[in-house]
């Protein structure tokens, strides 16, 4: 993660991505306030998923470039948890930014207010859930060279789930409608892939640097 | 509006896609045999001159 | 020095254990399908005819839908392959990896490609099927989501496989990805099939959910016999292929080759 704040300026990207691509929308589509407020959920969480792709490929080739990854698979530490702190440093990073960044994206979007709070907790239940299964699809790509353009290929399917259910929890909100339940299945989600993706990252690192 | 266009062009996008699926493998092995071939000849050529 | 003799044999020749062993051998592979391809292409060839003839001559148009559901004896069993297809092929990855056996690394790459043709097929097919029901191709139900989502994951593992140059790390890749895959699918199948009865209310589906008359389930069964088989042949077909690719330089690819001169 130090390493992270070393290069602070590519650090941005990933944000200013997301910024620019939410703006992109209103332009594309018309500033009308009742459109952009419809499909805020979705475009907000679609913003989120492809930054994360963008940063998550950019974290991790960084350390295979120069050796260190291979160091962590040699060096005979448990790889599951390499992969487990690899990912929080990306989520703590990457996604927390995001977050942050989110009421201004609601603002931008015409999200109902009743949403704004429900959309920083899908954010922050959810986002960890990319970066847990976004480091397996890392783990498989990133000797490749173009294995960011591989990796957004092979982890989108994976997260409709969460892009669903997330954006329902938000719609939810916004008509009045209980969401607690959304939010429950975005937190049983994040146990299940904290428990299993760093295993199948670690697996994938293996068989990408044998 | 009749249907028939549609079911005639279900089973033909179906037999298509299929016979490629089909055939694709196929014509890898003619020109993997073909390589094969190639290379046994050239591994073969100096060993005959030694005969 | 510690001279054993091997035991070769075990008290007990299991003829399974000692068949699923000889399998594992590139070279006896290679022959012993080469004698069950044109079997299953022929029960294949069969089978289809069979049910095509029933399903598009002899059953009888829906009430509802009109001639347009003799599509459903293509759409179905090619979305029953496409499902099947890609489990077979995450739990033959899964023994791929976990023991090592280059045989079910090169079975499970090899369903790949003819998963998702069932999956084009069966997107196709339900989108025209759509069109003469419903009023347009695309509909984003339940299924046909499902299925664009799976396609993406059989494009997934079937890109992975090809951007790595040296094959059985490529499969090995590719076996992960499927098994990740393969474990989200219920997820995602579930969530779609919700996120589609949020959208629309009731969950419409192109099969209506009514019971089936037996004069329409034959064909359907019998076709979806009928496709086990072309997937069995095509298989083993992409396996021997890739085994000639792979062992180009051994000598028994070299025998096998000028034997089919």
């Amino acid at each position: 993660m130090l390493l992270a704040f070393r290069r602070r300026t590519e650090l941005m990207f990933p944000v200013l991505f997301l910024l620019v691509v939410v703006s992109l929308f209103p332009l594309g589509i018309g500033p009308s306030p009742q459109l952009l407020a419809r499909i805020a959920p979705g475009v907000i969480w679609i913003a989120a998923l492809l930054a994360t792709v963008i940063s998550l490929d950019a974290l991790f080739r960084t350390d295979f470039e120069d050796g260190t990854l291979e160091q962590f698979v040699i060096s005979g530490h448990p790889l599951t948890l390499i992969t487990l702190a690899k990912t929080v440093a990306h989520w703590l990073v990457a996604s927390l930014p995001i977050i942050l960044l989110s009421p201004l994206l609601a603002i931008w979007m015409n999200l109902p207010m009743e949403s704004r709070g429900v959309m920083m907790m899908t954010l922050a239940l959810g986002t960890p859930i990319l970066s847990l299964i976004g480091s397996i699809g890392v783990g498989l790509t990133v000797s490749l060279k173009r294995g960011g353009q591989l990796l957004s290929l092979l982890v989108f399917p994976l997260y409709v789930p969460i892009l669903i259910i997330a954006t329902a929890a938000m719609m939810a909100a916004s008509d009045g409608l209980p969401y607690a339940q959304f939010l429950g299945l975005l937190l049983a989600g994040l146990i299940l892939s904290l428990t299993l993706a760093p295993f199948a990252a670690a697996a994938a690192l293996k068989i990408s640097l044998s | 509006m009749s249907h028939i266009p549609f079911i005639l062009a279900a089973y033909f996008i179906a037999a298509v896609v299929l016979f490629w699926c089909a055939m694709a493998p196929l014509v890898r092995k003619k020109s993997i045999a073909r390589d094969i071939r190639r290379l046994t000849q050239i591994e073969d050529i100096p060993r005959d001159s030694d005969a | 020095m510690n001279m054993k003799t091997s035991r070769k044999t075990k008290p007990r020749k299991n003829p399974l254990l000692m068949f699923i062993h000889k399998m594992g051998s590139p070279p006896w592979f290679y022959q012993f399908s080469g004698k069950l391809i044109p079997w299953f292409w022929l029960i294949f060839a069969v089978l289809a005819t069979w049910a095509l003839y029933l399903g598009l001559f002899k059953a009888p148009a829906d009430y509802l839908q009109g001639e347009s559901v003799r599509i459903m004896y293509l759409h179905v069993p090619a979305a029953w392959m496409s499902m099947l297809i890609y489990s077979l092929m995450a739990v033959m990855g899964f023994i791929a990896l976990v023991w090592r056996i280059r045989m079910m690394e090169i079975l499970a790459i090899a369903s790949a490609p003819i998963g998702a043709a069932f999956t084009i097929v069966t997107l196709a097919s339900g989108s025209l099927w759509g069109r003469p029901t419903w009023g347009t191709y695309w509909v984003w139900d339940a299924r046909l989501t499902s299925e664009l989502v799976l396609l993406f994951l059989y494009l997934g593992v079937i890109g992975l496989y090809k951007s790595i140059d040296e094959p059985r790390k490529a499969a090995r890749a590719a076996c992960l990805l499927a098994i990740v895959g393969a474990v989200n699918l219920p997820i995602i199948h579930f969530s779609v099939k919700w996120w589609n009865t949020l959208h629309q209310g009731s969950s419409i589906s192109l099969l209506g959910g009514s019971s089936i008359d037996a004069s329409m389930l034959w064909p359907l069964l019998i076709m979806a016999v009928a496709t086990k088989f072309y997937y069995g042949a095509n298989l083993l077909t992409r396996a021997r292929v890739s085994l000639l690719e792979q062992d180009k330089r051994k000598s028994w690819v070299r025998e096998a080759i000028m034997e089919q001169d």
